[in-house]
Order: structure tokens, then sequence, then C-alpha cells
């Protein structure tokens, strides 16, 4: 699971050798996030939030469990339950702000690991089952959210479990039936409050035991960095544990200033005034929107107000809703694919000029555009724009992307981390390269390269 | 005697039937577990209990609606006025997305009596122009404010994502006033 030069796990004193031989979980620990995990040395700040992400799952699971003791997933009173909770609840006003709050700042620190990944391709080879079961993770996350925002019974609660269940309504056939057995009934009622609090409990101990398949599949290939250079040597890399654990506990420390002072001072900012009116089967809100970090996705779904024909003779081959469904889940499920779509053999996007316009001027504008519209109004000219930035996410992964890869002149890669960091690479033990050999320091350009540079580790 | 059937190394040994039979035997027990667990998920039978709904419609005047419940949904009982009549008749119904005519919407020996659920049929959003200064869309029906579905004075598709017309529930009037729903 390592490089040879790892450190190795020594227990110390009599106990911990009892314990390495009877369940070496230290060691298991030392080598997962301890001193025993070789990491790139030149790892930059957008690599502390995998670490964050698993602190706020911790962090949810830990508020969300406190809070179920004080809930009843019964609509007669799952309202009244959030207001005991604010109310009578020692404690009960901050652990709710946190819990709501946390999901925010889950998503916040998940969409940067995202952005991460996108930026720097950490979903090639050989690093492509990390990224697949991070696609995993991120459904199980949205399903989890999804759930756990209809428990307050609130306006939005029951309008958005329509909504969404509604979604399954539009597949042709099933649609309705199916949709019936998922909410228990014609529209949200109790079953489906009881079964959204069963699976919202459920779903996080599926999310951490996912998580640990993603650390387990990281540890095979070891983390990606800047470069997008496979580790060679013994210099490009340190021991995670202290020099990551420091790094990640500062900038941990910086994001729950933060957190802190949305939770204290701005709790609701993120939230939906609307959702503090108890559910109104009967009347529904002027605005129907999801949570903020539901937004891209749910403008994706709006976009879609026409139905696919065949020109001139009106057969409808695909109604417009189930269009909208099928390309809000396709906007994820490409992300399926992107390790296959992508096939660049130059990982960082620093060093592919052409990759590098299009995410910056493309994908980042597209995705800021659809955050933007996914909380608007249901009309003009939002919904012709939502069109076009849902045209352009599509365009860019099934067509720029493959493009790009075929018609680009990567940058020269650096020969290894530590000549990247150094300027050279005349460490002990360094292979040619750098220093007193400066024509090896440019590795030629990548695609039939055999110098290991893609070789797993041990 | 167990040399024949056990002894030869290819072709079938008695074992394999015995593999086969347990084999089967726990995928039926399981797929059989696995039913209770889907199934109980289903509308339970209180929520089955499908209850009919009764309207009175003697004080609706033309151009008025009744907000209604009916299986947990709202109802919309509208009486159409002349000229929403006039107007519907006006538009060729086999252009429109989901092509009925006022007969159709309205059923037979009912004049102007319009019976829809108050669903979108888009995801179940609530439409407004049912109430007096609600939005009643570009159409002059209802309005759909979730994807922006426009409905005409009949509860009929006309503009926005929603696939089909607003539903009309099975109905009949029991006396010359009262609508029985369901």
């Amino acid at each position: 699971m390592s490089f040879a030069w790892a450190n190795q796990y020594e227990p110390k004193n009599d106990f911990t050798k009892w314990l390495d031989e009877k369940l070496p979980v230290p060691r298991l620990v030392y080598n997962a996030v301890g001193a025993g995990y070789p990491v790139p040395r030149n790892l930059n700040y957008m690599w502390n939030f995998g670490v964050l992400a698993g602190f706020f799952l911790v962090f949810q699971i830990i508020t969300g469990v406190v809070l179920a003791m004080h809930y009843a997933a019964n609509t007669e009173v799952a309202f009244g339950q959030i207001e005991h909770i604010m109310r009578n609840v020692n404690y009960g006003w901050l652990l709710k702000y946190a819990h709501a709050n946390g999901a925010s700042f889950f998503f916040v620190v998940i969409y940067m690991h995202i952005f991460r990944g996108l930026y720097y391709s950490s979903y090639k080879a050989p690093r492509e089952m990390i990224w697949l079961l991070g696609v995993v993770i991120f459904l199980l996350m949205m399903a989890t959210a999804f759930m756990g925002y209809v428990l307050p019974w609130g306006q939005m609660s029951f309008w958005g479990a329509k909504v969404i269940t509604g979604l399954f309504g539009a597949i042709p056939f099933i649609g309705e039936p199916l949709q019936i057995w998922l909410v228990g009934g014609y529209a949200p009622n109790d079953s489906t409050l009881n079964r959204f609090f069963s699976l919202h409990f459920l779903m996080p101990f599926i999310i951490a035991g996912t998580v640990i398949l993603h650390i387990w599949a990281l540890h095979i290939p070891g983390s990606s960095n800047p470069t997008g250079v496979e580790v060679k040597q013994e210099s490009d890399t340190v021991p995670f544990h202290p020099y990551y654990t420091a790094k990640d506990g500062w900038f941990l420390g910086l994001i729950l200033i933060f957190f802190s002072a949305i939770v204290f001072f701005a709790p609701n900012a993120l939230g939906h005034a609307e959702n503090w009116i108890e559910a109104n089967p009967l009347s529904t809100p002027a605005l129907i929107v999801p949570e903020w970090y539901f937004y891209p996705f749910y403008a994706i779904l709006r976009a879609f107000t026409g139905d696919l024909t065949i020109p001139f003779t009106g057969i409808v081959l695909i109604e417009a809703k189930l269009l909208g469904v099928i390309a809000m889940f396709g906007s994820i499920l490409v992300w399926f694919f992107l390790p296959w779509l992508d096939k660049s053999p130059v990982r960082s996007g620093s060093y592919r000029p052409l990759f590098k316009k299009f995410f910056w001027f493309g994908l980042v504008p597209c995705m800021a555009g659809l955050f933007y519209l996914g909380g608007a109004k249901a009309e003009e000219p939002y919904i012709v724009l939502s069109q076009i930035f849902t045209a352009y996410y599509f365009l860019h992964f099934l067509v720029i992307l493959p493009i790009i890869s075929q018609i680009e002149v990567p940058k020269p890669l650096p020969f290894s981390i530590t000549q990247a960091v150094l300027g050279s690479d005349d460490t002990p033990g360094g292979k040619s390269g750098g220093g007193d050999n400066p024509g090896e320091v440019v590795k030629p350009l990548p695609g039939g390269d055999t110098d290991g540079s893609l070789q797993p580790a041990e | 005697m167990a040399s024949t059937a056990e002894g030869t190394e290819e072709g079938v040994r008695r074992r394999d039937w015995i593999h086969i039979a347990a084999v089967s035997t726990a995928g039926v027990g399981g797929a059989s577990v696995l039913f209770p667990l889907i199934s109980q998920m289903a509308p339970t039978a209180d929520v089955l209990a499908a209850s009919t709904t009764d309207v009175d419609v003697s004080s609706l005047e033309p151009g008025q609606s009744i907000k209604a419940v009916f299986r947990e949904q709202p109802l919309f009982v509208k009486r159409l006025t002349p000229e929403e009549i006039e107007e519907v008749n006006a538009i060729d119904a086999g252009g429109l997305r989901d092509p009925q005519t006022l007969e159709d919407r309205l059923g037979v020996g009912n004049e102007d009596i319009l019976i829809n659920l108050g669903v979108c049929t888009h995801l179940g959003c609530v439409p407004l122009g049912a109430a007096e200064g609600e939005n009643k869309g570009e159409f002059d029906g209802y309005f759909c404010p979730c994807h922006g579905s426009h409905y005409d004075a009949l509860g009929r598709i006309r503009k926005g994502p929603a696939p089909t017309n607003l539903e009309v529930p099975e109905f009949s009037f029991t006396t010359e006033t009262t609508i029985r729903v369901g």
C-alpha cells in the first residue's frame, strides 16, 4: 500500500506490541493517515478538502445522531419538534443550526474537492476507481441531504419532496407506480416522512463505508499532485504526519472560523424562510427551489421546456419532463465516463494550455451560471440562459474534452516533483536529470514515455 | 456403489444435484424474504382506503372556483364563463400537446363545470389560478409557478414542461348541484 521508502510502524511499548499482534489498528492508522503514508511534497491548498470532507461527514453524523434524540418523524408533530429543539432542548438551537449549515459546508468542501479533481484530472489512470467511488459518494450525499431537508416538514420540505419524487413519475410505463411506491401514497405523507427519516439516518453510514473504499483505492497509487507527475523517488514525498496533518489541521481551523461565523451570526442565510412555515399540501410556495447546493442540477432539470419530436411529424419521442430528468441525472452520470472521455496523458491543467482556457472560460462560468439560474424564477430570460448553459455543460464533457485531448500540445512537464519544487533534481537518490544533467530535466512529451511515471507504487 | 457416482473426474456428480437444490432453495427463500421488504413501501391500507369527495356546486357562479381535497390532493372545481367556453371552442384542439376538446374535459351532459386535480402534471406542484387574484398564466387558466407550465381555462397544457393536461378525476352528479368525485 505504499512506497518502498515509507516509514515502518514500530510499536513502542509492551501494550502496543501486544495490540499490534492481536488487532493492528494503530498500524492501520499509521499507514493510512500517519507517518507511514508518503505524500507528494508539493500539494497545494486544493488538496486539503478531502480531509475536510471527512471531518464534515463525522460532524454531520454526530450532530445528526444527537438531533434524532429529540425529533419525531410524524407529520402531526414533526414541524413542532423542530421548534421544540430550537426552544426547549439545551443547546438545541446550536445543534440544529450546526447540522443544517454543516450540510452546506459539507457540500462547499465536496465541490472544491471535485473542482480539484476536474482541474488536475485526478480521475485519470491509475486513479479512476477513486474518482468513480467519489461520484458514488456524491450521489449518496445528494440523496441523504434531500431526505434530511424533508424532515423539518416545512413548506419547502413538503414541496421539495413532492417535486423530487415526481421526477420518478417521468419514467415511462413504471414511473407512476414507482413514484407511488417510493412515496407510499399519492402525495408525501406520514409514511414518506418516516421512511425518509429512517434512510437519512442510515445513509451517512453507507457513505462512511464508501469513503473507506475511496481512501483504500487512494492508497494504492498514492495521492496525485499539482504537477500531475507521479512520485519517482523519496525526495518527492513527505510523510503525511506531521506535514499534512499540520497543514490540514490549520486549514480546518480556518474553515471552522467561517463555519462558526455562519452558525452564530447568519444561521438562516443559506436556508429558505419558506421552510419555517409548516407543510401545507394545498398551497404551493410561489417559488420552489431546493437548497443552494442543488441549484446547478435543478437549473438543468428546468431547462427542458419542449418535447423531443421527429421534425414536421409531431411524433413525440421523449417528453420534455423526461428529458429534464434524464439531463439532470446525466449531468452527474457523465462524470462516471470522465476518465475515458479525457484521453490526454497529461494530468495537471497547469500544463494544458487549451484545456485550461476551456476550463476557466467555459466550464467554470457555465457552472457559476447554472448555480445562479437554479435559484432563479422559471421565466425568461432565465429559461433561455439555462438552456444555453446546459448545452455547454454537456458539450464540454462529451465533445470539447475529447477533442482537446487529441489536438492539444501540452507544455513540457517537469522531470519530477522535486525538480518542479526545487528547480533541480540533484538530491541523493535522484535519477538522471537536473543538476549536472540539465538536458534531461525536461521530460519528452507524454504518450510514448516509458520512464515509469504512470506505474503505481507497490 | 459410490465409486460409480463420485469416483469419476468428469461429468455429472451426485453432489452437483445437492448444490443446485441447496442454492435454488436458498435463492427462492431469499427472494420471498425480499417481497415483504419491498411491499411494505407501498401505500398503507388507510391511504389506499380511497374516499370519495362530495362537492356542492349550487352557489358556484360562472368564473368562480372551489378548492376541495381529493385523496390528499387539491381539487379545483370551476364554473366556466360563457366567454371562456367561446374562447376554448375557438381553438383547434388537435394542435395541442394533449389534444382534448371541451366535451373530453367536462364529460357528457355537463355544460360548464370543470373538475381538475390541482396537481401540475410536470412535478406535482399546485398551479395558481383557482383563487381570486392569482396568476392565471398566459392562457387565462392556470399557471404552475414551479417550472412555468401554462394551462388554459380548461386545464389543458399550452406551454411549459408539463406533458399532459391537468387530470380530470372520475366524477358523477349525485343531484343537480352535488358532484361526487372518485
